[in-house]
């Protein structure tokens, strides 16, 4: 399962459960392997959106990530007799979504946008701080290290957040992201996979995960702040120096 | 734990706090650094709301999901593939 129940900042979302009609792994993989074709449509149903999802991370175009995940199905199809259950049936294919795609992903070059490199140390993959030390007290202040200029309240909760401009703009924000930070963030909070899971797709490290996860989570806040920021000076509110 | 409630506050910098958030998110944080985490979000209010809108990302991340269903052509090819694979 995508979850893990003690998952303390997690949540499962809806597309990336498995619909609860799946036998489990162990029953599908039978069903697999004896040709049951309503299972292998089921799984084919239930996991396609995701996969093309992951895909596109890796790939430039919608049209190449739908073929990365046609080549995963079948190449799942012609070597599903050799899972060994050693992760579950869905890791397993995610791993060849990633394996495909990131074959592909080479082939096609894909280029980052110049505006992901942003100011230093602000989207990168390196170890610089994820938030503008300017932000905060310089030392030999007495309260050094500390906010200089806060975050201020985002307007919402719920209303502003689901918006549709908001999203667009989030979605924007992914697309940016370099690669490795990309399929990260994704496997993790668009999909909803624990930690653990994303390790064993991507074959890294935990600290390597949540490196990847940390700094692509403070580039898509610092996108959103900036969006809301425009929006309080569009509506004329006052905003902070 | 309980004994320990009324330890006085090890400070951490929000400068040092912001860079924890994720492990503080996914629970990964060892029992002393997820309390002063958690102590000095307690009393700044601009840590309090950098955590909070880092959750917030997450959730409209997660509002992305749903993805693109597979192309009822494809979807018949690999059904096609499948019946010939197992034939």
């Amino acid at each position: 399962m995508p979850c893990a129940p003690d998952n303390v900042g997690g949540r499962c979302h809806a597309d990336s459960v498995p619909p609860p009609e799946l036998p489990p792994d162990d029953v599908l993989t039978g069903l697999l392997l004896a040709g049951d074709e309503t299972a292998f449509a089921q799984v084919v149903d239930a996991w396609s959106p995701g996969m093309r999802r992951l895909a596109r991370v890796y790939v430039s175009t919608e049209d190449s990530a739908a073929e990365v995940v046609q080549e995963a199905w079948l190449a799942v199809v012609r070597g599903i007799g050799t899972f060994a259950g050693r992760s579950s049936l869905r890791t397993w294919v995610y791993r060849i979504v990633a394996n495909t795609a990131r074959r592909r992903g080479g082939r096609e070059a894909r280029t980052v946008p110049a505006s992901s490199l942003g100011p230093a140390g602000e989207v990168g993959d390196g170890g610089g701080p994820t938030v503008d030390p300017a932000r905060f007290l310089g030392p030999g202040h007495e309260l050094s290290g500390h906010w200089r200029r806060p975050p201020v309240p985002w307007p919402g909760p719920e209303e502003a957040l689901l918006a549709a401009e908001v999203r667009a703009e989030v979605a924007a924000a992914l697309a940016e992201l370099p690669a490795r930070q990309r399929v990260v963030v994704t496997l993790r909070d668009v999909h909803g996979y624990d930690a653990a899971e994303v390790c064993s797709i991507l074959e890294v490290s935990a600290a390597n995960q949540r490196v990847l996860l940390h700094r692509a989570r403070a580039s898509v806040r610092l996108r959103l702040e900036r969006y809301f920021d425009r929006a309080a000076v569009g509506a004329g509110e006052e905003v902070r120096p | 734990m309980t004994e320990s409630l009324n330890d006085p506050v090890d400070h951490l910098a929000c400068a040092e706090l912001v860079e924890l958030v994720t492990a503080f998110l996914d629970g990964d944080l060892d029992p002393a650094a997820e309390r002063r985490v958690v102590d000095h979000i307690s009393l700044c209010d601009g840590c309090h709301l950098y955590v909070d809108q880092v959750r917030q990302t997450t959730d409209v991340l997660a509002g992305l999901s749903g993805g693109v269903p597979l192309s009822p052509e494809d979807r018949e090819r690999l059904l096609a593939a499948f019946r010939d694979s197992s034939g």
